[in-house]
């Protein structure tokens, strides 16, 4: 460990904030990205699912308005 | 041989249905391995590696600030290829790649904007300064958001991805200028210490946590573009019917 204490690992010696802020926003970003690519997967699954049930349920009125 | 191999592998992965499988069966193994490397670099670097005869510890920045430049260079420079590909070749995935890579190019690019300011303060005195390695990088960010944005505006994906593809091809020479501004010109930042031929001239202590972080963050970045290209292609592919039968299948409790 390249730090006495916790304490002294916070300080970072006297560049707390510019080191902590650095990894801070850095590691917003990144895990925004990784959010944002899940939740594009998400989206893309469920509306492809509703369009299919849709598409189900229009098949089986037009079947029904048929006979 | 090598060439026949690679022959082998565009045509494979060229073909949107083959990437999904094939993502489906690399994803689970990279995303810990990635999460894994990137922590342990900068849990050493931040903690254990020994603090800067000059610098003190605001050089601890280093672990996260090269990494991402790095990644936003090499991004940059898939990206162009990828829009070579499409724009010459018209391929799928060509487009689908041009798509997934920007975003977390992006990401990376304002990190290391971000970062290197953060880092300039204590170390320079200025948190920003308009010279040939900072204002490429900001150039870098810009093109960035312009291949995004344009994929955006585009309803046609086809039209969308041609515009895009010429604009990252135009943007690889932005990545050179980035590369050798330091060598170049003038400027405030400093040459890079990390060669991959050659002697580095980073202390060992430091430059194994820096390269780990690297690999970690880099693998990282593999894994968001495959995340987004398999979201990409299920779209595409949406009339396709092995996308209908995986929509099918409830893996998840369906809303």
């Amino acid at each position: 460990m390249a730090f006495e204490s916790f304490a002294d690992f916070l300080a970072m010696g006297k560049h707390g904030f510019y080191v902590w802020s650095a990894y801070g926003i850095s590691a917003f970003l990144i895990i925004a990205s990784m959010v944002l690519a899940l939740r594009g997967q998400g989206q893309v699954r469920q509306t492809l699912a509703r369009q299919q049930r849709r598409a189900e349920l229009d098949a089986e009125v037009n079947d029904e308005s048929r006979t | 041989m090598v060439w026949q191999t690679i022959k082998r592998w565009y045509h494979m992965l060229g073909s949107p249905r083959y990437f999904y499988t094939f993502s489906s069966l690399v994803l689970p193994w990279l995303t810990p391995i990635a999460l894994v490397t990137l922590l342990t670099g900068l849990v050493w670097g931040l903690g254990f590696a020994p603090s800067d005869y000059q610098q003190g510890n605001s050089y601890r920045i280093i672990f996260i600030h090269v990494p991402a430049s790095s990644g936003a260079l090499m991004g940059y420079m898939a990206l162009g290829v990828a829009g070579l590909v499409a724009v010459v070749w018209r391929m799928k995935m060509a487009e689908v790649m041009l798509k997934a890579i920007a975003p977390f190019g992006a990401a990376l690019a304002a990190i290391s904007l971000v970062t290197g300011a953060l880092w300039g303060k204590p170390t320079w005195g200025t948190y920003w300064q308009w010279d040939a390695r900072m204002t490429s990088m900001l150039i870098l960010l810009f093109m960035y958001v312009g291949v995004i944005a344009l994929q955006n505006v585009i309803r046609d994906p086809r039209q969308a991805a041609r515009a895009a593809g010429l604009l990252a091809m135009v943007g690889v020479i932005n990545v050179i200028i980035v590369k050798y501004s330091v060598e170049w010109v003038q400027t405030l930042h400093q040459g890079s210490t990390l060669k991959l031929f050659g002697e580095s001239t980073i202390n060992p202590a430091m430059k194994y946590p820096l390269l780990i972080s690297m690999l970690g963050l880099w693998l990282l970045y593999a894994v968001n573009v495959l995340m987004r290209a398999r979201t990409e292609v299920m779209w595409r592919e949406r009339r396709s019917k092995w996308v209908a039968k995986l929509v099918t299948r409830p893996e998840k409790g369906e809303q």
